[in-house]
């Protein structure tokens, strides 16, 4: 009986990947967004709603995080990006901040693992944000993922982690600052003197510094539980990004998503491409 | 040889078929979609002459002081319709909002301000307003104007103004955290003059839903929600977007 039921779910799962294969052949006949980034909301919510512990949600939440980015790779989408954990969420309860920790402890580990989704879909992974403002562990497990996957080519995936936009912001301008300075004290002469004028910061040099900087901007923004803000998330990357809220809680998205939100793209990317070669 | 160019020409002559085939169920898909945004436009349409006409009653009701600062997106082609621009700003002065800001990324609004701010009559410039005026209640609509250039560049502005600063400061160990702040680039932000506060709620009048560069350091937690091109604009559909968001509760992160 076993044998049986482990063969139809076998034969389901064939199925249900040549369909998939079938549906991203139609998909692709239409452009592909190059940077697909993803706000993971309502994972809380969602162990409410099924009457779960505390922690639970986040953990179905991974799984969901891994089927789509299954999806996006499998489809051809190079950079995804997800907002794992915010700078304010710092703020909740220890407790829960723990546990989250833990959890994305857990999984960074699992990164190195053989098998892994980064060994699967050969996915370079960063890791962005203000990083020192966690704890030791994770941040070593995180230096480690970003050595150990620094040779893959194929994908990208940048999990953002403490961070917010407006950090991002302050750092790069920081960076700016004491580039600039360096160069000052690199221009002066033996006397101390200035003996070439520094150029002012440039748009080019702040975006230089940005977090984000290792990828392009994202071309669509999915943010689930239907809420419409974006929470300190990508503020500076997503002038010309189509955002898209779905109703479903994170560990609710799905295929038909990941879909919809490629579809939403493609009606809208003779109108950004428009702007972009207006700039 | 002839039979290997031959079975190379026919497969790929099925290759491209097979292409075309996509290509068509591509179209058929995006048509259908079309189709469907074509209902629900009709759909919204009719609510919102519902909404307008007062028959949907949960709309008359609107908890306005929810919404302390506005924030327009619009398209910047659409942006010369001051007209329609207008006719949207009375609406939204009946409704009680008061203080907003009219955005569009290639600052055509900010060309016609002083024709906007005439055609309406109890409105001034938001940078009239002094730090007294702020606090009070406000008596009259008060409009400020921006475009991209407040957005990313006035970053850049703001980073030059703390180099300055920076340089005099001198180098020193630990300079770098008390001196590079999210509160000293917020200031460093007012003084090269993108003083406007963060907005509550933006809407977007584009055929996208994206804030097109709305100054990124005043969006952290606004609700942006798209309504559509400017030239189908509705008092309803405008009236249904400010009332969900009064209905809207934000954790800030928590």
């Amino acid at each position: 009986m076993d044998k049986a039921n482990e063969r139809a779910s076998g034969l389901l799962g064939r199925l249900s990947g040549f369909m998939r294969s079938c549906l991203f052949k139609v998909l692709c006949m239409g452009p592909i967004p190059t940077h697909f980034s993803f706000i993971m909301d309502g994972n809380r919510r969602y162990a409410k709603k099924m009457d779960m512990g505390e922690g639970a949600g986040h953990r179905a939440g991974f799984f969901a995080l891994v089927s789509v980015l299954k999806y996006c790779y499998e489809v051809g989408v190079k950079y995804i990006s997800v907002y794992a954990f915010s700078i304010d969420n710092f703020k909740r309860r220890p407790e829960e901040v723990k546990t989250i920790m833990d959890l994305i402890l857990e999984k960074t580990e699992g990164l190195l693992e053989e098998g892994s989704i980064a060994d699967q879909y050969g996915v370079r992974v960063y890791f962005v944000g203000n990083l020192k403002l966690l704890s030791e562990q994770v941040r070593v497990a995180a230096e480690k993922v970003m050595e150990a996957t620094a040779h893959n080519t194929r994908c990208v995936l940048l999990i953002c982690i403490a961070y917010t936009s407006c950090d991002e912001i302050v750092n790069s301008v920081r960076e700016c600052c004491k580039d600039k300075m360096e160069e000052i004290e690199d221009e002066e002469g033996d006397d101390g003197r200035v003996v070439n004028e520094h150029s002012a910061i440039q748009l080019v040099d702040i975006e230089k510094h940005m977090y984000m900087g290792v990828a392009p901007d994202p071309d669509i923004l999915l943010r689930s539980s239907g809420e419409k803000r974006l929470s300190n998330y990508q503020l500076w990357q997503t002038t010309h990004c189509t955002l898209y809220s779905p109703t479903a809680l994170w560990p609710e998205i799905s295929l038909l998503h990941v879909v919809w939100g490629i579809l939403k793209f493609q009606r809208s990317y003779a109108y950004f491409e428009k702007k972009k070669k207006m700039l | 040889m002839d039979s290997k160019q031959k079975v190379r020409g026919f497969s790929c002559s099925i290759h491209q078929i097979g292409n075309l085939g996509l290509q068509l169920l591509w179209s058929l898909v995006h048509l259908l979609i079309s189709i469907g945004y074509f209902v629900v436009a009709a759909a919204a349409a009719v609510e919102s002459y519902l909404i307008s006409s007062g028959l949907l009653t949960r709309y008359k009701v609107l908890n306005i002081s929810k919404l302390k600062y506005l924030a327009i997106v619009i398209e910047s082609d659409d942006a010369v319709q001051t007209s329609k621009v207008v006719q949207l700003l009375r609406w939204l002065e009946v409704m009680g909002v008061k203080r907003m800001c009219l955005y569009d990324a290639q600052g055509v609004l900010k060309k016609s301000k002083a024709s906007i701010v005439k055609m309406l009559d109890n409105a001034v410039l938001f940078e009239e307003l002094d730090e007294k005026d702020l606090l009070e209640k406000p008596k009259c609509m008060a409009l400020e104007f921006a475009s991209m250039s407040d957005g990313k560049e006035g970053v850049v502005k703001a980073a030059n103004l703390l180099f300055a600063k920076y340089m005099e400061l001198g180098n020193r160990d630990g300079l770098d955290d008390e001196f590079f702040t999210e509160a000293q680039v917020g200031e460093a932000l007012r003084a090269v003059g993108c003083k406007g506060p963060e907005p509550d709620l933006l809407l977007v009048y584009a055929p996208v839903r994206c804030h097109l560069g709305f100054p990124a350091w005043r969006t952290r937690y606004t609700e942006i929600v798209h309504m559509g091109s400017l030239k189908s604009m509705r008092l309803g559909s405008l009236t249904k977007a400010v009332y969900k968001f009064t209905r809207v509760r934000q954790n800030y992160g928590k």
